[in-house]
């Protein structure tokens, strides 16, 4: 009885496949990073990336997306309340994630409909029955939006204005306290004054760029005082036609697009790489075939090899539809499989910059004398070739995110994209076409997503405009 | 340079079979007509005899690849295979589900798709160019840095956010030109010009940054010091040596889209209801009608390798120092 008590407070970890590979990609950026520590010609181009405030304060936004992607990453499934004694213990088929644990009043708090951005009222007329017991048509106050209000068209403006100022105070001093505790801490670190580090810490003087982060840091923090005592209290993006809170979904979509973004690259990275390098050190008919194979593979239009594809896979989907066990693992094989097939149509351009530079590079005198001394081929691409074009995998890699994460939201309205029932900013935005036709129009869910996705491809743009200045041995030295 | 076309030509071919293959595999060995017929009839209680008729109305009660029941070289014609990948290299497309003749209605819809696409990738062209060559113009000013950064920033707003924000404003709000659809003759231009405006600004961030590398590569050359030592002003220079020179890698980037044009753009065209051929895949798609699918992804592979060819083509006209 005691044992079953203590296991009905566990959780069921479940493990998804795409959460399995995001695990995977962690530790291998962990290793890379290990990696790159040791060597100088990798560190030296982070050096500069590290003094440019743009792109350190793109960095930090980034980081944040990831953060909140992470979260939601880790999956388990909560218990069902024992209802006999000595029974075994189930538990309950939806899947939830960590996020989904943290804001679980966000999740719960649904409305019955449409209800505008930061409202008490809904959005469309019902009847209403007053207490004298007649009945009259007008818009219903939510059950949750701005609920602890007696009169909210009085008392919304001064109580939204009192929240958003005592938020952000509350973020402003926290994120004072949090700098000057940095700066002292950095000041320790140089052997320097208080004053002396903070005043070359604003100027920009230093080896990293911390104005940029502080500020951003600041930004966000004084953001998420702001959002969440707005968010409890009030649906901050509105709810949409089911009456979900706009903001859980659109928080929800940062893990789509991440997976989207970075899982397909990790798919694709082994057989870009691979075939690339083989196809310009080995040249010949293994040349010829990979040539051939790729350029028949980009000669298909890429959005119709993906659509193809996807409707093949719902085919097999719906013919082995017990195989999955729950609707969560089945949206999460379709995501994967998605990553999969735009790795499929996405990797030729990575192999063919990498087939032109082993081209070059093996001519080149150190490969020549490995040849010489008798190294075994794959002892010279693994050592010799490798090494020499990370630089180009890497600036890829963060290329193509950005774009991965933009085509997400044009697949999703061509109807190939992630599972119609998984949360995604696409799918959020093809719903949402059609509420831009209401009178008067809902604009909040589309603008939501719209916002979100717009921050995070920014950063990521900048980033990797960052990345490629710095690592590009073509456009190192010149701005 | 003929025996140099005709090699190219030559080399298509293998691609082509592989494409075919490759879309053959996808569409009838991954996924066999019995699956096909499940899809379309729907899933739970189909009989076989629906089924089997399905097939037959369709043209899939064949064996896929090699018919033991027939005479001679039928072994091989009385197939899917046969029927349904070989003759797409005749471009005989087959009939839709709809019983509808593919390749009349590729012709019909071509029409619309070059209606938006053609004045789509020229007004792009010039404003891009012009835009990238002002930002040249003033390089490592504030002009440009700011260009730069507005740039990159319209490059991060997905292309969806500009089609229903353009179709929001000009057509809802301001009501200057109809929301969707599509007409003939010289009605057309009204349902053109929105499509138009909206593929330009989506497309005009990448655009500019991508010809502003192009021009600022140029700039750095040793003949436009040159040019500016013998007394040239800068727009001078900029006009007549660095847009000339500039010109080999934009030509070449263009060309190789121009065949591809006649495909159409999925999303423009499915927004704003342009009986085109990006819509028409698109409807293909959502309808599951294997065979449209099938015919366009083996038009625009055949498109795609054109291009290349006329690229190649190119290179030799705009840069005499290309020998094929």
């Amino acid at each position: 009885m005691g044992e079953s008590k203590m296991a009905a407070l566990s959780f069921q970890p479940v493990v998804l496949w795409t959460d399995a590979l995001v695990y995977l990609l962690l530790a291998a950026l962990l290793a890379f990073s290990f990696y790159a520590i040791k060597r100088e010609h990798l560190r030296a181009p982070w050096r500069q990336v590290r003094r440019r405030p743009l792109v350190m304060s793109s960095l930090v936004v980034l980081l944040f997306y990831i953060a909140i992607g992470l979260t939601d990453s880790f999956h388990f499934r909560k218990p069902l309340p024992v209802t006999e004694a000595n029974q075994e213990i189930q538990y309950s088929p939806e899947v939830l994630s960590l996020l989904d644990w943290l804001l679980e009043d966000l999740k719960s708090n649904t409305e019955r409909s449409y209800s505008a951005p930061l409202a008490a009222y809904a959005f469309t007329k019902e009847m209403i029955t007053v207490e004298d017991g007649t009945q009259r048509r007008d818009y219903p106050r939510l059950v949750y939006g701005g609920a602890h209000l007696q009169h909210p068209e009085t008392e919304r403006s001064a109580d939204l204005l009192a929240l958003v100022l005592r938020g952000g105070t509350t973020g402003l001093v926290l994120a004072g306290i949090l700098t000057g505790a940095f700066i002292l801490r950095l000041s320790r670190h140089h052997r320097k004054g208080f004053g002396e580090m903070a005043g070359l810490v604003m100027r920009g003087e230093c080896e990293t760029a911390w104005k940029g982060i502080l500020i951003t840091l600041t930004s966000i923090l004084i953001l998420s005082a702001v959002v969440i005592p707005l968010s409890t209290q009030y649906h901050l993006f509105g709810t949409d036609k089911v009456g979900q809170d706009v903001l859980y979904l659109t928080l929800k979509g940062i893990r789509t697009g991440l997976v989207i973004g970075t899982l397909t690259t990790l798919v694709m990275l082994p057989f870009a790489v691979s075939l690339g390098i083989a196809a310009g050190y080995f040249r010949g008919w293994i040349d010829d075939l990979i040539q051939y194979l790729y350029t028949t593979l980009s000669s298909i239009p890429g959005v119709l090899l993906i659509a193809a594809a996807v409707l093949i896979l719902q085919v097999y989907m719906d013919k082995n539809a017990e195989a999955f066990s729950s609707v969560t693992e089945r949206a999460d094989v379709r995501l994967l499989f998605l990553c999969i097939i735009l790795g499929v149509t996405g990797w030729i351009g990575l192999c063919r910059l990498l087939r032109g530079e082993t081209l070059k590079l093996r001519e080149l005198e150190y490969v020549q004398a490995a040849t010489a001394l008798g190294v075994s081929n794959g002892a010279i691409l693994v050592r010799h070739i490798l090494p020499n074009v990370m630089h180009i995998i890497l600036i890829s890699v963060v290329l193509d995110f950005s774009g991965l994460v933009l085509a997400e939201a044009v697949l999703a309205y061509v109807g190939v994209g992630v599972d119609p029932a998984m949360i995604s900013w696409g799918n959020m935005i093809n719903s949402a076409r059609l509420e831009l036709a209401r009178e008067p129009v809902v604009w909040w869910s589309l603008s939501a997503a719209f916002i979100l996705m717009f921050g995070l491809v920014l950063s990521a743009n900048v980033f990797s405009d960052g990345v490629r200045d710095a690592f590009d041995p073509r456009l190192r030295g010149r701005s | 340079m003929l025996s140099y076309i005709i090699r190219r030509i030559a080399y298509a071919i293998p691609i082509l079979i592989g494409v075919n293959l490759l879309t053959f595999l996808l569409f009838f060995v991954v996924n066999t007509p019995d699956d096909m017929a499940r899809l379309h009839l729907g899933m739970k209680r189909v009989t076989p005899e629906a089924m089997e008729k399905w097939k037959a109305d369709h043209g899939y009660d064949k064996p896929i690849a090699f018919n033991p029941a027939a005479e001679g070289m039928a072994k091989f014609t009385h197939t899917i295979f046969y029927e349904k990948s070989i003759r797409l290299f005749l471009f005989d497309f087959g009939r839709a589900d709809d019983g509808r003749n593919i390749g009349a209605d590729i012709r019909q819809r071509m029409g619309p798709s070059l209606a938006i696409a053609v004045p789509g990738l020229i007004v792009g062209l010039l404003v891009n160019i012009t835009a990238a060559m002002l930002i040249a113009f003033f390089r490592a000013t504030y002009i440009d840095a700011y260009g730069v950064v507005l740039a990159v920033a319209m490059m991060s707003i997905s292309s969806l956010f500009y089609i229903i924000g353009g179709q929001f404003i000009f057509s809802k709000t301001l009501r200057l030109v109809p929301i969707s659809g599509y007409d003939t003759g010289w009605d057309a231009i009204k349902f053109i010009v929105l499509p138009v405006v909206v593929g330009l600004i989506s497309g005009v961030g990448s655009g500019m940054r991508w010809y502003r590398t192009i021009f600022l590569e140029e700039i750095g050359k040793d003949y436009v010091r040159s040019a500016r030592a013998k007394g040239l002003s800068e727009l001078a220079v900029l006009f007549s040596h660095v847009l000339r020179n500039a010109l080999v890698p934009i030509l070449t980037g263009v060309v190789v889209v121009i065949p591809l044009l006649f495909m159409g753009s999925l999303i423009t065209e499915s927004f704003f209801s342009i009986p085109g051929l990006g819509s028409y895949t698109i409807d293909a798609i959502n309808s599951q009608d294997f065979g449209i699918v099938r015919a366009m992804v083996f038009l625009g592979s055949v498109l795609y390798i054109v291009g290349l060819i006329l690229t190649d083509i190119s290179y030799t006209w705009v840069d005499p120092r290309v020998r094929l």
